[in-house]
């Protein structure tokens, strides 16, 4: 019994020595990661059955979406923004978005009459997190394939953009 | 029993994985002083960064590599003097430029010594020069992009060898040339060359805020060969340091007709005083052919000039400015300690290395203690100036660098080792062999007065049995040692593009922070960039056909084009609009006869296609940009020539962009 206990303690030496163990921890990471994954994919998967349940042409005002704008409180429409907005927006967004059309996302005339400001500001400024976590945004990754490209838009051309969307109803 | 039994299986397979894990035994002699933690000192995790920058030279490959020290990872190749197909360097309309050189477009070039800007003596992580040794050229490299800012072309240079060291406040690049040659050029008789010969040494002015050189001076030395160099810094700041070898002025077998004299010389110029001779107007301005290549990174494009005249200054007319300090046979580095009192000449055919003081330097001058001249230039005398000499340290000496406690560390291509010796003692500490034939070594900093010395990385030519045999041609390699303790330790082998000559290494947080992440859509300078989708378009002007394209996850606009002919020359002027970090994009277009382009974000780039044949001809995106980079794609359609197939171009079924907003 010592003797075997010495046989198994030297084993182990060695395996540390010659990075043994090293390659035993990456491969239970691994299996772990592996798990992970597979889980999230499992969630995702019943999330978005039920995300696909939702008309993504329905009024959703109440849900502000997830990133940095919480409260928004809007006023009379400002025309100069409007005007900066346009601009950053045919930079910006013409690429992917049509205003009468659809795209290669949604067409977006009409958008503030069926989302909220601070929705539209996050959706612009945190696409990423919005496309995993938001329900809309979870929807629309699954309708329209293409997740929303982050363009680093500031929160100053983000609030353009929204006051130029709002005159496109 | 039982027990017994299972304790010897045990034992077998603890041997197996010994065996298994330590390699070939016949090897294990030239493992070196591996310690016990080399790994784990080595080891970055995954996701996190190294402590240090390296820039290796590609030698023959013509670039600048960029690895992360203790870890060895390549990170980047910079393409600087050959064109890289990957990056489109060269290949694009806007990079060709960059490689003009008076000879016309030259697609390859030797980089050789890689040597980071400096501020009061520190090296500051600003800028990058490397010297091409075969069309003489210097390159700046920009740390903010990793890109090739500019080339500089130099004149009545062969072999831009002693070259590009920057001086302790980047207010110079030096190069010097490694063949004589006449000056002018001129048709006369090879054997004629001894006394009608010049080596130019050639002193580069550099921005202090942009970092664009230019040529202040060249200096018409006597025509030796110059092998390196080295600028003083604190107390030798203001001189410069040549290594010459052949001052036979032998032309022909110079394996043996170079090696006759017990010395050359290390030539000492006082580049302060010439400047203020120039300043005052010294000097003669001269007709010469160069070129100059700039790149804007706001038009993304680069400008080729030919500049038509350079200022000469003759040794002659600068007296006291330029002396010869005899050094033991044909010097190869010449290098400066952090100090700059220790000018150390690597002899690499003598038996010791050669110690100068810059102090008994000076007072040698005051003295003028001088033994003869050499083309008019005062011999200082040996004894005069000389520190001491490092006996029987090995053979081959090469190259030297140093640390902060008073230590030189040099390689020995021949005895294939490192040797640390102290400066002032003349004595060697430690020596460690390397795999094999080392040439250059580096410690981050080494060119500076503040060397960052805890590692030391060897640059071997020569790998044989190192790696896995890849046949004929084998990589040349690295080796990394810890040097913060008395004996330096070898940590790390790893193999190496090209052949590195040298190398320059800084702290990351000197770079790092300062990289970009894109180019600026709103900064987008270049003449046929689109802004937005509702700029694309294509355009017919004769023969030529522009089109104006974008591309951002995942699909470019247009996508079918219409109204090409057989015999057009089609231009793709292409906008990556993507603003975000890691999303570039790439172009590849059947047949033609270019390299593909990689595209940054914010970034415009041109190809050109001649489209040969009629047909419908697809074009692709070559970097896997999103989950549908595979649909990233498109057509064109080519037309007989003279068809009646007008120009026209869509993307789902619309004109991009028609759209009123």
């Amino acid at each position: 019994m010592k003797l075997k206990f010495l046989s198994v303690l030297a084993l182990g030496a060695v395996m540390m020595s010659c990075g043994g163990e090293k390659k035993n921890e990456n491969s239970s990471v691994k299996t772990t990661k592996k798990k992970e994954v597979k889980e999230e994919v499992k969630k995702d998967e019943v999330k978005t059955e039920t995300s696909l349940k939702i008309d993504l042409s329905a009024p959703m005002l109440d849900n502000k979406g997830i990133g940095p704008i919480k409260n928004l409180k809007l006023e009379a429409i400002n025309d100069d923004l409007v005007a900066k907005g346009k601009e950053v927006y045919r930079v910006n967004c013409t690429a992917c978005h049509k205003l009468k059309k659809r795209y290669i996302g949604p067409a977006l005339g009409g958008v503030t009459k069926i989302r909220s400001p601070e929705w539209i500001m996050n959706m612009i400024m945190n696409p990423e997190e919005m496309i995993a976590k938001d329900p809309i945004g979870k929807a629309l990754i699954a309708e329209y394939n293409a997740p929303m490209a982050n363009q680093n838009i500031s929160e100053e051309d983000a609030r353009a953009i929204l006051e130029f969307l709002r005159t496109k109803n | 029993m039982k027990t017994i039994f299972k304790s010897i299986f045990l034992f077998v397979i603890t041997t197996t994985l010994m065996i298994s894990c330590g390699g070939p035994t016949d090897k294990k002699s030239n493992k070196g002083a591996i310690s016990g933690n080399a790994a784990e000192r080595v080891y970055v995790a995954p996701g996190e960064w190294d402590s240090h920058y390296a820039f290796l030279s590609g030698g023959f490959s013509g670039q600048l590599a960029v690895y992360g020290l203790p870890s060895g990872r390549l990170f980047k190749v910079i393409p600087v003097f050959s064109q890289d197909p990957e990056k489109a360097y060269g290949y694009s309309e806007e990079t060709k430029p960059m490689l003009m050189t008076s000879f016309g477009f030259v697609p390859w070039g030797d980089s050789h010594h890689p040597d980071i800007s400096q501020t009061k003596g520190s090296v500051d992580g600003r800028w990058i020069f490397i010297n091409e040794n075969n069309t003489p050229r210097i390159a700046r490299i920009g740390l903010e992009y990793f890109e090739t800012e500019e080339i500089i072309e130099i004149p009545n240079s062969a072999g831009n060898h002693p070259s590009s060291f920057v001086t302790e406040n980047t207010e110079y690049i030096v190069a010097g040339t490694r063949f004589a040659v006449p000056f002018p050029q001129r048709d006369m008789a090879i054997d004629e060359m001894k006394g009608n010969f010049k080596g130019a040494m050639t002193f580069i002015k550099v921005d202090p805020e942009t970092g664009g050189m230019d040529i202040k001076f060249q200096l018409m030395m006597p025509g030796f060969n110059y092998d390196l160099s080295h600028p003083g810094r604190a107390a030798s700041h203001g001189w410069f340091f040549f290594t010459t070898y052949n001052t036979e002025e032998a032309h022909t077998l110079q394996e043996v007709n170079a090696s006759q004299n017990d010395k050359d010389y290390i030539a000492a110029i006082n580049w302060k005083k010439i400047e203020e001779y120039v300043n005052n107007g010294g000097g003669k301005m001269m007709p010469a052919k160069y070129a100059h290549n700039v790149w804007d990174h706001d038009t993304h494009t680069a400008t080729h000039t030919m500049k038509k005249e350079v200022l000469i200054v003759d040794p002659k007319d600068v007296p006291g400015a330029i002396f010869f300090m005899p050094t033991a046979k044909s010097p190869h580095g010449c290098d400066v300690d952090p100090t700059g009192e220790y000018i150390i000449g690597n002899g690499k055919l003598a038996a010791a290395m050669t110690v100068h003081s810059f102090s008994k330097m000076i007072k040698a001058i005051e003295d003028e203690a001088f033994d003869g001249d050499a083309y008019g230039i005062p011999i200082l005398k040996f004894d005069a100036i000389n520190y001491g000499v490092l006996d029987q340290p090995g053979l081959g000496p090469l190259h030297t660098e140093f640390d902060t406690r008073g230590n030189a560390y040099t390689t020995f291509f021949i005895s294939s080792e490192v040797v640390k010796w102290n400066v002032k003692d003349l004595k060697i500490i430690d020596r460690q062999p390397v795999f094999y034939s080392v040439g250059h070594l580096m410690i981050p900093g080494g060119n500076s007065r503040t060397p960052d010395d805890k590692y030391l990385l060897a640059m071997n030519k020569i790998t044989k049995d190192r790696y896995l045999p890849t046949g004929p041609e084998v990589c040349q390699s690295g080796q990394l040692f810890d040097i913060s303790g008395d004996k330096m330790e070898l940590l790390l082998d790893f193999p190496l593009i090209g052949e590195p000559h040298y190398a320059a290494g800084i702290a990351q947080e000197l770079v790092a922070p300062n990289s970009k992440k894109i180019y600026s859509l709103e900064k987008n300078k270049h003449p046929r960039a689109v802004k937005s989708e509702g700029e694309v378009r294509v355009e017919r002007d004769g023969n030529n056909v522009h089109i104006y394209m974008s591309m951002i996850r995942s699909h470019f606009s247009p996508d079918n084009i219409e109204g090409v002919q057989v015999g057009d020359k089609v231009h793709f002027h292409i906008t990556n609009l993507e603003q975000d970090f890691d999303v570039p994009h790439g172009f590849a277009m059947i047949g033609a006869n270019t390299s593909e382009m990689l595209i940054m974000p914010g970034a415009t780039e041109t190809t050109l296609w001649y489209p040969k044949e009629v047909g419908i001809w697809p074009f692709y995106c070559t970097d896997f940009c999103s989950a549908l980079h595979q649909e990233m794609q498109g057509y064109i359609r080519v037309s007989p020539k003279g068809s009646d197939v007008p120009i026209s171009y869509t993307l789902d079924g619309d004109k991009p962009g028609e759209e009123e907003l």
